[in-house]
């Protein structure tokens, strides 16, 4: 069944904030195995002029995606998620994520699209620091395969 | 260490990277991403859903990608936009070996406020497994 395309514009109620830890950022940035010193050294965050060290460009992901699960699991919208596929990921900064940051993620509904039969969903999540500043914005477009549609 | 907006022109290449991806990788980013779907650990899972082998997470990809620009420029925080789309997942064989993800990118066009907007080539053998894949970056 199709997605109701009156839930575009629909924005959900900000997070309770996540605190960035120093220990996260070094352990996402060995997952990833980059070495660079701005996500593991003080010093030279700061050398780059950061108050802290800062997480690698697709961290944001890492909270943003948690709380997209408001829309994946709004009892409203009806999305049947393992039908889903990550179609497109992007990020607009305002300046990169650091340690000691607490962040609230504002998730939005920005738009529903039917494409071959599959249903498009485009979901936003803006982020902000505890002073209200923004960070990042993560844009997010799953694609949700149609149900009569058999998988490949 | 600080790219200069006056060093570069359209066309100019930054230095390819080949990442390594082995399942042991994909079980460390699944821990520290949270993200624990089981196509990206449990082959036999991701052969049920259709999938030809275990596959990498599309963030991993998107995050080794970027390291090409940010090696080039040095400071990550240079990265003011960045976009992908997925077009192909990345198969990982449980041989110990793995695959590799090999990335190439060149300044696409020059913006203002000594901006230049990269594009990124992200192949996983011949397939292209990432499109649309650009950053804009802030230059010195």
């Amino acid at each position: 069944m199709a997605l109701d395309p009156s839930f575009i514009g629909r924005t959900y109620p900000p997070t309770e904030p996540y605190e960035v830890g120093r220990e996260k950022i070094r352990e996402f940035a060995t997952a990833i195995g980059d070495a660079n010193p701005a996500y593991t050294d003080v010093e030279a965050a700061k050398a780059l002029g950061y108050p802290e060290v800062i997480a690698p460009p697709t961290f944001p992901f890492v909270i943003t995606y948690r709380a997209a699960a408001q829309v994946v699991n709004d009892p409203e919208l009806n999305l049947d998620f393992s039908r889903v596929v990550h179609g497109d990921q992007k990020f607009s900064y305002s300046r990169p994520v650091h340690a000691g940051d607490r962040l609230t993620v504002t998730v939005a509904i920005d738009a529903i699209k039917s494409l071959a039969g599959n249903d498009v969903l485009t979901v936003s999540g803006k982020v902000h620091d505890e002073s209200g500043e923004h960070v990042v914005t993560a844009i997010m477009t799953l694609v949700a395969r149609a149900a009569d549609q058999a998988g490949e | 260490m600080t790219i200069s907006f006056d060093q570069v022109e359209v066309g100019t290449e930054l230095p390819a990277q080949s990442f390594p991806v082995t399942r042991a990788t994909l079980v460390q980013y699944a821990g520290a991403s949270g993200d624990f779907n089981p196509i990206h650990w449990n082959e036999k899972f991701a052969v049920e859903v259709g999938l030809p082998d275990v596959i990498a997470h599309g963030m991993f990809t998107m995050a080794e990608a970027i390291r090409v620009v940010t090696d080039w420029v040095g400071d990550p925080g240079a990265v003011l936009d960045y976009g992908v789309r997925f077009t192909k997942p990345v198969p990982v064989p449980n041989d110990g070996v793995g695959t590799v993800i090999e990335v190439t990118g060149k300044v696409a066009a020059l913006l203002d406020d000594r901006r230049v907007r990269v594009d990124l080539l992200v192949k996983n053998g011949e397939n292209k497994v990432l499109n649309m894949s650009r950053a804009v970056v802030q230059l010195g």
